[in-house]
């Protein structure tokens, strides 16, 4: 009986193949599928709703487990966009300044060192920032740092890999400018006066201060010539003040610096 | 008679629902096949003869259905059936995992063995997708289902009375 049902099985396996798409036993098949397509339609109208119910179920866990996905997967995008941002920022802030030691505005027998800053005031007493750039850099003591707006201040403290630069805002901070129109000089004290203005020099207000880079003998300024500095707010004087009266805004915005330039002297400074 | 009906009817209705329903059906890529398991549980219960010959009915109704070639899936499930049956006569007999080791091998060969005619044949035979991609999936969702249908296909078809096994000889003479 079983080799009987076998070798049936190869009989008609062997004439399906052998006659054509129109011959008896594909026609007979044909026959028979179209009798029981109603059955399988039955079939597949009973289970429908079983199976409705299971594709919902179904679509629920994979929409679940896709949003885990997709929410990851934003993360991660939204995490490289900071990072491009980031970057893109720092790739325009550190073009500025190569583009500042490349002008002529730059000081000469100088050589800008760019540095990140690592680390800002932490309040308005302390008027330092750390830069990471040190000793191993070439960073000498009292190296003037600049950024292409102006003026930032002077290193006060040099380590192997960072140093700390007191900011022209610093109460101790000290600073010999001319006035670049008039050649007025005076010293501007914690970047936001100038002192020592003679009555009758002439400063107006919307002036440009620059440093004024003097040299007497063996002493020297710590700044090179013509660094800018800031801009003349108010001047005025006083008849009881010996000196005149001059605010100055810096140019150099001390509350979003992210890197900056030490200058390294290439020849020693006179 | 009334058990080879019984045993038609319901491989009608599992090949039915094998093409309709059950093959539409796909998780984790593996999809159950339940015509095989209930071809498994009838020779079981029934013996080789009823498998055979419900693995034939089985394989045409399927080829019918799909419009495949005809006597391919009918020889692989007449000698499924005479296997499994012939496993229930003997060393399955009366052990209640013999379904779920039936199942289990059967799925794997059964496998095998529809990639070998179908190579032979110069049809599809995509070894990779079966075996690899497919078939531990497959094998699962058999034996998951196989425990419910064999109890259904037991009440349909109740196994054949069979005679007590020799427990002693006695010599003569």
């Amino acid at each position: 009986m079983v080799a009987l049902l076998v070798v049936a099985s190869l009989a008609l396996l062997s004439i399906y193949f052998r006659e054509s798409g129109g011959g008896r036993i594909h026609s007979l098949q044909s026959r028979g599928a179209a009798v029981l397509r109603p059955f399988e339609v039955a079939g597949d109208r009973i289970a429908r709703p079983f199976e409705d119910a299971a594709s919902w179920f179904g679509g629920l866990l994979d929409a679940k487990t896709e949003n885990a996905k997709l929410r990851k997967q934003r993360d991660a995008w939204r995490q490289l966009a900071i990072q491009r941002r980031t970057a893109l920022q720092e790739n325009a802030r550190l073009r500025a300044l190569l583009a500042y030691r490349d002008s002529p505005r730059f000081p000469k027998n100088y050589r800008g060192l760019a540095a990140a800053v690592l680390s800002r005031p932490p309040s308005q007493l302390t008027q330092q920032i750390v830069v990471a750039a040190g000793s191993t850099d070439g960073v000498l003591l009292h190296a003037p740092v600049v950024t292409e707006d102006g003026l930032v201040g002077l290193v006060t403290l040099v380590g192997r890999n960072q140093s700390q630069v007191t900011l022209l805002t610093d109460d101790t901070s000290a600073v010999s400018v001319v006035d670049l129109r008039t050649q007025a000089s005076g010293i501007l004290h914690h970047g936001d006066s100038v002192d020592r203005v003679t009555k009758d020099e002439v400063v107006d207000a919307g002036d440009t201060l620059v440093t004024a880079g003097w040299h007497d003998g063996k002493l020297s300024s710590l700044y090179p010539k013509g660094i800018p500095v800031g801009t003349v707010t108010s001047a005025g004087q006083r008849d009881i003040d010996a000196y005149k009266t001059v605010a100055v805004t810096p140019f150099v915005d001390f509350s979003s610096l992210q890197s900056v330039l030490v200058l390294v002297a290439t020849e020693p400074v006179r | 008679m009334l058990v080879a009906a019984k045993a038609a009817v319901v491989v009608f209705v599992a090949a039915i629902l094998q093409a309709s329903v059950f093959s539409s059906i796909s998780i984790l890529h593996g999809t159950p096949d339940v015509l095989l398991v209930v071809l498994i549980a009838a020779a079981l219960l029934r013996g080789s003869l009823v498998g055979a010959a419900a693995g034939f009915w089985g394989g045409l109704l399927i080829d019918t259905e799909n419009l495949a070639t005809l006597g391919v899936t009918s020889l692989l499930l007449t000698i499924v059936g005479y296997w499994a049956g012939r496993y229930g006569e003997t060393t399955g007999r009366d052990r209640s995992h013999a379904p779920f080791v039936a199942v289990g091998i059967i799925t794997v060969l059964y496998a095998f063995g529809a990639l070998f005619l179908h190579f032979v044949l110069d049809q599809p035979a995509p070894a990779r997708t079966v075996l690899v991609d497919t078939l531990f999936q497959t094998i699962g969702l058999n034996l998951l289902v196989t425990w419910p249908v064999y109890a259904f296909v037991r009440r349909l078809l109740p196994p054949a009375e069979r005679p007590e096994r020799v427990q002693g000889v006695e010599l003569l003479g």
